[in-house]
């Protein structure tokens, strides 16, 4: 046991341990799987989409897993069980223990400008771990919306006749794929983004793998 | 059977052997390492982190489940989207499974020798004549030809309704699985369930003329309820069996089942 003891505001000593746990186990569990399957469904979809470019260009092979067709589409709807179960967890949790009502919501619009203004300019503070600022909260919410678009849009181009409604509703096959297509993107720059503010954040990196 | 009677374009020769080499070869998913892509770790990580075998082995069975969820998901009575004549896409882009990707090196096939040999569990094994086939009840469809590459075109397509054609030759409806043989060396096979599938025709037309060569002379299986690679052009043969048969593309990985 870590008997090092903190000072809180009060002068009353504290337990580190007694720090509050920002991010549950489920959730901490459900991000990690959650990288492993995007990274993977990302470099796979990558090399599927080299067969047959949708925009005219290809991603260079060192960035693509499964060198050929057969091989990516192989990784690809291995890691998509991964994806779309864990996904599945982390949203049911998310919604059913109210951590996105309370951690997500609400999202005005001037609070997004002002804390856009203040991050770009250095000033946005990370001090309190335990609440998103309003960036964050679009951010967040973005890239969940862009995860179950990109879910629901694939299912729409591996089974167009047994999903037709999905398709249909998508506007069909070739429009399904191009939205799976800028979903990926979407989500692409969001882990830009992300990634970046976990390294000038270390301690956001440190609770998102201890909890606290 | 023998195809041999048929005259065919040179060029072809030496190509077809190749694919009936690796046809031979038993493996049913069968990858070099590097199709897998592992090379890449390798290089990143600069040394070999991945076992390229039992990462192989766990794909592949992977892939088997993804047959297994396929067959399940699969139901007899959904339908392929039908579009109107305005819809088809001209023209038709052409693919195949040998190299050079051309139309030149589809085979020729002499329509007056051209039989159709069936096989298996049948009871009627007698071989069929263009004339015989083309005089079996006719329908059209307009439906989207999906390639496993991505690229997507709607055609239309005239032939006679698969499971009419099995019934007339006494198939075993019970059977699992429809092998097509085709006459330049491609192999592929299907479900019963998805061979009976309204919508899945033996086409002898395309876009209101006789089948093309370069689209499958004198027949192909128009199943728009699978990936386009699952859609055998030039066939020679069709057998109904119980035993897994595989195909071409599903030897080199692709995931057998790929329905739609």
């Amino acid at each position: 046991m870590n008997l090092a003891t903190n000072v809180s505001p009060h002068g009353l000593p504290t337990l580190r341990q007694d720090k509050p746990l920002i991010h549950p186990l489920i959730v901490r569990a459900t991000h990690w799987l959650n990288a492993l399957a995007t990274v993977v469904m990302i470099m796979s979809g990558w090399g599927i989409h080299n067969a047959y470019p949708t925009l005219p260009f290809r991603f260079p092979e060192i960035v693509t897993l499964g060198s050929g067709l057969a091989g990516a589409l192989q990784w690809h709807f291995a890691a998509m069980w991964l994806l779309a179960i864990n996904g599945a967890v982390y949203l049911s949790y998310g919604a059913l223990s109210g951590r996105f009502r309370r951690k997500l919501l609400p999202i005005y619009p001037s609070d997004i400008i002002r804390d856009v203004r203040a991050a770009l300019t250095g000033q946005l503070a990370h001090d309190d771990l335990s609440v998103y600022n309003a960036a964050q909260r679009l951010l967040y919410a973005s890239v969940i919306g862009a995860g179950i678009l990109i879910v629901i849009s694939g299912i729409a181009i591996w089974k167009p006749v047994q999903f037709r409604i999905l398709t249909t509703l998508l506007g069909d096959f070739d429009a399904a794929r191009l939205i799976h297509f800028a979903s990926m993107t979407a989500i692409v720059l969001f882990l830009a983004v992300h990634v970046v503010m976990a390294l000038l954040v270390p301690s956001s990196l440190r609770s998102m793998i201890l909890g606290r | 059977m023998s195809h041999d009677t048929r005259p065919s374009h040179p060029d072809t020769v030496p190509i077809l052997r190749e694919a009936a080499r690796r046809l031979d070869q038993p493996t049913r998913r069968l990858f070099l390492r590097s199709a897998l892509g592992l090379g890449t770790l390798t290089l990143l990580s600069g040394c070999d982190i991945v076992d390229g075998t039992s990462a192989e082995r766990a794909l592949g069975r992977m892939s088997d489940f993804n047959d297994r969820v396929q067959a399940w998901l699969f139901n007899p009575g959904r339908l392929a989207r039908e579009y109107s004549e305005s819809d088809i896409t001209r023209p038709f882009p052409f693919n195949s499974f040998y190299t050079p990707n051309s139309p030149h090196m589809a085979p020729v096939i002499d329509p007056a020798t051209y039989r159709l040999n069936v096989t298996g569990l049948v009871s009627d094994t007698s071989d069929w004549t263009l004339d015989r086939l083309y005089a079996l009840p006719r329908v059209t469809q307009i439906t989207r030809h999906i390639c496993i590459e991505g690229w997507s075109a709607v055609g239309q397509w005239s032939g006679v309704r698969f499971s009419d054609f099995l019934q007339r030759i006494g198939a075993d409806l019970r059977a699992r699985y429809v092998t097509f043989r085709c006459d330049d060396q491609y192999t592929t096979s299907i479900d019963m369930p998805s061979a009976l599938h309204p919508q899945t025709i033996l086409a002898f037309w395309f876009d209101g003329s006789v089948l093309p060569r370069r689209h499958g002379f004198p027949m192909k299986l128009r199943i728009p309820t699978k990936l386009g690679f699952k859609n055998p052009k030039h066939i020679g043969e069709i057998e109904v069996g119980n035993d897994y048969t595989g195909g071409y593309w599903e030897t080199y990985g692709y995931n057998w089942f790929s329905g739609l």
